[in-house]
């Protein structure tokens, strides 16, 4: 929903008196809304500069968008006119450098569950640090928590409400955001790979919500956010906690 | 791909059936070149500093400030959607927030500076309950002398 409010945005900053061009990623959006100049690319949502280390590539959709700050009236929305590159060969087939736990495990003991989810994370370890090492940053850390804090936080939801681990902010936001960073750390330590070029965004979601245990104990704590009478708990458990594109896979 | 008719469902729908404001003028702001402009980035990916707050739809709290000079590795997301990509902004920051492609552009002499600030949003909110946090920031820009920005979602 971005696409929507970067076009309110627009239309606010500019009736103050500054000029404005935007990235549109959803051009329904855009049209309805007509901000005074706006691009529309035809990349993933959550890209909207294209792809990753291609420089270039980055810098012509940037210059594209500004330069309809030289548009004479308005509003304008244009097209950029290149799909983003495809990063590898089609038949080259990206595979995750983890070896994760295959034995099946009871979806309904807990504390099974929570078992093979803490040795799981305790095999991805080497391969977050070794990413993070490589590339001297990290975009771990929104929910303030350390990996194996996360890891028991969110594994307690699998059959129980544990205690809010921070004071500033509700348990469901804290539950959120520990989500986001166990899945940066996954998506993170599978992509340190070596000798290999950066998988793909769908790569990466095939690979997590269908082989990981991490993904099962995420299902788990769905459902018991739906149970909850609480809004936000209603909302993490309905849109929040699983992509939509994924609903299924569970 | 981010093209409506190519998401899988239930997505398609619940991106086709939000709800979008309708304004009755369109605001136009001439200005000179754009190699004599000043530039700022606006993301709505609620993007911030590690030690700022996280967003969390508290009213009146809708934008992070990003200092120019903010480390790629200090900058983290906290946007409440779960159904966009992120692997790209782990990878790369510029995917989402280009400002090393911005200073290139400068040294090549496309655009005329950089500006001082630039700012996050978290873009899951309907605009017309940001519209004064966004008429604050456009004075924000001002002082910061910018007559160009860059609005990006994700």
């Amino acid at each position: 929903m971005c696409t929507r409010a970067v076009g309110g945005l627009a239309h606010y900053v500019e009736d103050e008196g500054v000029a404005t061009t935007q990235i549109s990623l959803i051009r329904p959006h855009t049209e309805a809304i007509k901000p005074p100049r706006a691009m529309w690319v035809p990349f993933d949502l959550g890209r909207p500069l294209g792809i990753p280390h291609d420089a270039g590539f980055q810098k012509r959709v940037l210059l594209s968008a500004l330069k309809l700050l030289e548009e004479s009236s308005g509003p304008v929305i244009t097209d950029f006119p290149e799909e983003a590159p495809v990063t590898r060969e089609a038949d080259v087939i990206w595979a995750c450098p983890v070896n994760l736990v295959r034995e099946k495990i009871d979806l309904n003991d807990a504390n099974a569950l929570r078992a093979a989810f803490k040795k799981e994370t305790v095999e991805m370890r080497s391969w977050y640090d070794l990413a993070v090492k490589e590339k001297q940053r990290t975009t771990v850390g929104v929910s303030g928590l350390e990996i194996n804090q996360i890891v028991e936080f969110i594994g307690a939801f699998i059959d129980s409400v544990p205690a809010n681990p921070r004071e500033d902010i509700s348990l469901s936001f804290s539950l959120n955001f520990a989500v986001d960073d166990l899945k940066a750390f996954y998506y993170e330590a599978a992509a340190a790979q070596p000798g290999s070029a950066s998988p793909t965004a769908e790569e990466l979601d095939d690979w997590f919500w269908g082989d990981t245990v991490a993904a099962k104990v995420l299902f788990a704590v769905k459902d018991r956010c739906l149970k909850k009478d609480d809004k936000m708990m209603q909302l993490l458990g309905k849109i929040l906690l699983i992509p939509m594109s994924q609903s299924d896979t569970g | 791909m981010a093209r409506l008719e190519n998401m899988p469902e239930p997505q398609r729908s619940h991106i086709a059936n939000t709800k979008l404001p309708a304004f009755d003028s369109h605001p136009w702001v001439d200005g000179p070149a754009l190699n004599m402009r000043r530039i700022a980035i606006v993301s709505t990916a609620g993007l911030h500093r590690r030690d700022d707050m996280p967003f969390t739809f508290e009213p009146g709290d809708n934008y992070r400030i990003i200092p120019g000079d903010t480390a790629a590795d200090d900058l983290i997301m906290s946007h409440v959607s779960t159904n966009f990509d992120r692997s790209g902004f782990q990878q790369d920051w510029n995917v989402v927030l280009p400002l090393d492609r911005l200073h290139e552009l400068l040294e090549e002499g496309h655009i005329g500076s950089v500006a001082r600030f630039h700012y996050s949003f978290m873009g899951a909110m309907d605009p017309r309950d940001l519209e004064q946090s966004a008429r604050k920031l456009a004075g924000l820009l001002k002082d910061d002398s910018v007559d160009g920005v860059l609005l990006v979602p994700v």
